[in-house]
């Protein structure tokens, strides 16, 4: 029944397969050789005009692997996989499903390895004997009368012979989850000062803006080091907002992102502002303020004619680590003391405490991605391990016993089996199941 | 003692082992062969005793991470595996004589590692990017792949000499290549082991790719580093189906097998120095 024209032929042959997988390794190179993603004027700099445009025409630049021939390959990829999986799956099902009593007793004669024994009984009983230790060791054997005997037939791991096709449908389905990331999902960014909220991020590619249909806000960011002054964690306090309302908070760092309707945002970099972040707390009123102030500019707050100014500061690179403030609510001297970023301190005037803290202020730098494929690609990742192990490590294995009726009504048996792979392997299986089987 | 020391004699161990080896090899003195995998066990106890005390050492200096993370302690932990894997072939297999093919590499790389230029020995503590537990995974899948690799071209080389001999399919010790197990075993061992390691390099780049994807929320971004391991991967793809479905086999794969190991070294090694340097070289 099948269709053996041409162009069947060649989408299905293996050899088309090796030579996409060829070309895609080779030509992959370019791309890792020619920078990607650069700017026309960029590529006119660095190689001159005339090549420049060369790989302008050949779509080697700006970007290859998603340039229509680079597409293509693995388009071809694609369509041979299925067109080969289409033509041999059938077949493996076949085997998988096939009645293996059903089989010439010559064709068990010429199978390697071979085993013959004898046994007193009669076929029948021999049989029941014999299922029963092989049952023992894991093998269920079914049975069929044949004209002057017996035939049992057992076997284990059918299904692995599925293997190979998993691992090729995992390849399917990796593509698929990334056709349905780029058609459905986006890649953007956003650049958000402490204490701003947004709706809005600008996509990487093309730079326009895309509504989230819901608000986030940066309510915090900071920088951990370590002793020896290299970053050891940034961290971003967000929030999304609803009509208003604050529904989720998190703090984000590296690694460790916040999703919100398959929306997720990520920590990739930061700005340091020269203004800070103060809070006031009148200990005595409970009235609390927070106000941006630029660095050497004089705050005036609401409360009790109270005034701010921050008139010095330390920074380890562009991080400032302590700041100098002056206070003042115009009864007596001026407060000025030194405050480390961050943290609070108490101040005691004539006729209140208040508490202060303070901080510099970032812009976070995030990255918001939607991709409702990723967890397609996953699937598919994790059937692409199943797959290799079932295919490398796994192999159907099949023994038969013909028990033939002898004279006297005694049985003489012969067992013989094979394995679709690792056959030194099953050689030692078939060679215990002879010195543990029933013999006497 | 600390780790750097223990370290540190691990190269000159394996130095050592690898003479054992090839002694062994060239004058068949029988009792050269268990000598040589007691000492290359002890060496490896000694390595694998090194890296674990480096990774309690980043614990006492307050940073408790990993000992994975940077080119020293990787190009370590890849002796560390082909030792490992050479090891599991010389217990499975019972022949001795792929140390004297194998058990080079995890010496050159020991040396590689406390030698070369402007490697860094030192504990560093990471940047946030790199910390989390996908990166050490994608690592040590990473690297279990290499060292299978490694290993497989060592075999491959090994099935190309005794080609040249004319006791290829028989082991006769009145020779040199003759003590060489015969062909067939030398391509089935290197087929096993190129499969070991397509797993494992299948396992790597799925991991580097979910660490990629919960660091900045791109699974898959085509950077040099990322395309050079899925060439490897294709190289290796193209390697099995040759062999299943067209019967290749002997030279040929031996050649792939070899060829399969240069593009994990470009990979590895070529990805950071050389492109880098052409990029940067590029935009002075
Ligand atoms: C990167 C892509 C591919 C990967 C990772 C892959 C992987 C595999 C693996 C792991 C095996 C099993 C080998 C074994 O039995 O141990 C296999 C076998 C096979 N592959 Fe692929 N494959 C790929 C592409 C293709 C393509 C495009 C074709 C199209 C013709 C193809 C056709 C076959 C065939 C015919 C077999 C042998 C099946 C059998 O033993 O019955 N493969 N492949």
């Amino acid at each position: 029944m099948k269709n053996r024209n041409p162009i069947w032929d060649f989408f299905t042959s293996v050899k088309l397969a090796l030579f996409t997988l060829f070309f895609l390794a080779t030509t992959s190179v370019i791309g890792t050789i020619i920078p990607q993603k650069e700017s026309a004027q960029w590529y006119i700099d660095k190689y001159g005009e005339t090549t420049a445009n060369l790989f302008q025409i050949l779509s080697i630049t700006p970007d290859m692997y998603t340039s229509g021939w680079f597409l293509s390959l693995l388009g071809l990829l694609c369509i041979n996989l299925i067109t080969c999986s289409v033509d041999r799956f059938p077949g493996v099902w076949r085997q998988i499903k096939a009645d293996n009593l059903d089989i010439p007793l010559a064709r068990l004669e010429k199978m390697d390895p071979q085993f013959c024994w004898q046994l007193p009984t009669p076929p029948a009983s021999t049989a029941s004997t014999l299922k029963n230790d092989l049952r023992v060791r894991g093998w269920k054997a079914e049975e069929r009368t044949l004209a002057n005997g017996l035939l049992l037939f057992a076997q284990k791991g059918a299904m692995t012979r599925t293997g190979v096709y998993i691992v090729h449908a995992s390849i399917l389905l990796i593509f698929a989850g990334a056709i349905i990331g780029s058609s459905f999902g986006f890649k953007a960014s956003v650049m958000l000062p402490e204490t701003r909220t947004t709706d809005t991020v600008y996509t990487f590619d093309t730079h326009s803006s895309i509504n989230l249909g819901f608000e986030i806000r940066c309510d915090r960011f900071n920088i951990e080091f370590y002793d020896n002054g290299m970053p050891k964690a940034y961290r971003s306090q967000l929030s999304i907002l609803e009509k208003g309302k604050v529904v989720i908070e998190k703090a984000i760092v590296v690694n460790d992102p916040l999703s919100y309707k398959g929306i997720t945002f990520y920590q990739s970099s930061y700005e340091p502002y020269q203004e800070f972040l103060v809070t006031i707390t009148d200990k005595k009123t409970g009235l609390n303020e927070t106000a941006i102030i630029p660095y050497k500019q004089q705050q005036n707050f609401t409360e009790n004619g109270l005034r701010l100014g921050i008139i010095n500061a330390e920074a380890q690179g562009q991080s400032v680590s302590r700041m100098k403030i002056w206070l003042t609510d115009d009864k007596g001297e001026p407060s000025l003391f030194w405050l480390t970023d961050g943290e609070q301190v108490t101040v005691e005037r004539a006729t209140t405490k208040y508490a202060v803290s303070a901080k510099q202020m970032y812009a976070t730098g995030l990255q918001v991605a939607k991709d409702p494929g990723v967890w397609v690609v996953y699937s598919g990742c994790a059937l692409m391990i199943l797959g290799l192990i079932v295919a490398f490590f796994m192999s159907h294995q099949r023994i038969w016993l013909y028990i033939r009726e002898e004279t006297g009504g005694t049985s003489s048996i012969l067992m013989t089996g094979n394995a679709n792979k690792n056959k030194a392997g099953f050689e030692k299986i078939f060679q215990t199941l002879t010195e543990t089987i029933n013999k006497v | 003692m600390n780790s750097s020391q223990l370290i540190g004699i691990t190269t000159f161990t394996y130095l050592f082992s690898t003479i054992l080896y090839t002694a062994f090899f060239i004058f068949k003195t029988k009792r050269l062969g268990p000598l040589a995998t007691l000492f290359t066990l002890i060496a490896f106890l000694i390595q694998t005793a090194g890296i674990g005390l480096r990774w309690v050492e980043s614990y006492q200096m307050g940073m408790g991470r990993a000992p994975l993370t940077n080119i020293y302690e990787s190009v370590v932990f890849f002796a560390w595996t082909i030792i490992f894997i050479y090891l599991i072939i010389e217990w499975k297999f019972k022949t001795r004589i792929i140390g004297a093919f194998a058990v080079p590499f995890a010496f050159l790389a020991m040396a590689y590692a406390s030698f070369a230029s402007g490697i860094t020995k030192e504990i560093v503590p990471l940047v946030p990017a790199l910390q989390s537990n996908w990166l050490i995974a994608h690592v040590v899948t990473c690297f279990i792949g290499y060292a299978a690799f490694a290993v497989a071209a060592g075999l491959g080389f090994m099935y190309l000499i005794k080609n040249t001999s004319e006791t290829r399919q028989s082991t006769n010790d009145s020779t040199l290549l003759g003590s060489l197990p015969p062909l067939k075993v030398i391509d089935d061992i290197t087929h096993k082991t190129m499969v070991f390691g397509f797993l494992w390099l299948s396992i790597g780049i799925i991991t580097g790719a979910i660490w990629a994807n919960s660091a900045w929320g791109t699974y898959w971004s085509w950077d040099p580093k990322e395309t050079w391991s899925l060439i490897t991967w294709f190289i290796y793809a193209i390697t099995l189906h040759a062999r299943y479905t067209r019967g290749w086999g002997g030279t040929r794969i031996a050649w792939l097998a070899i060829f399969g190991f240069i593009s994990v070294i470009f990979t590895y090694y070529g990805v950071n120095f050389l492109l880098s340097g052409l990029h940067s070289y590029g935009s002075n």
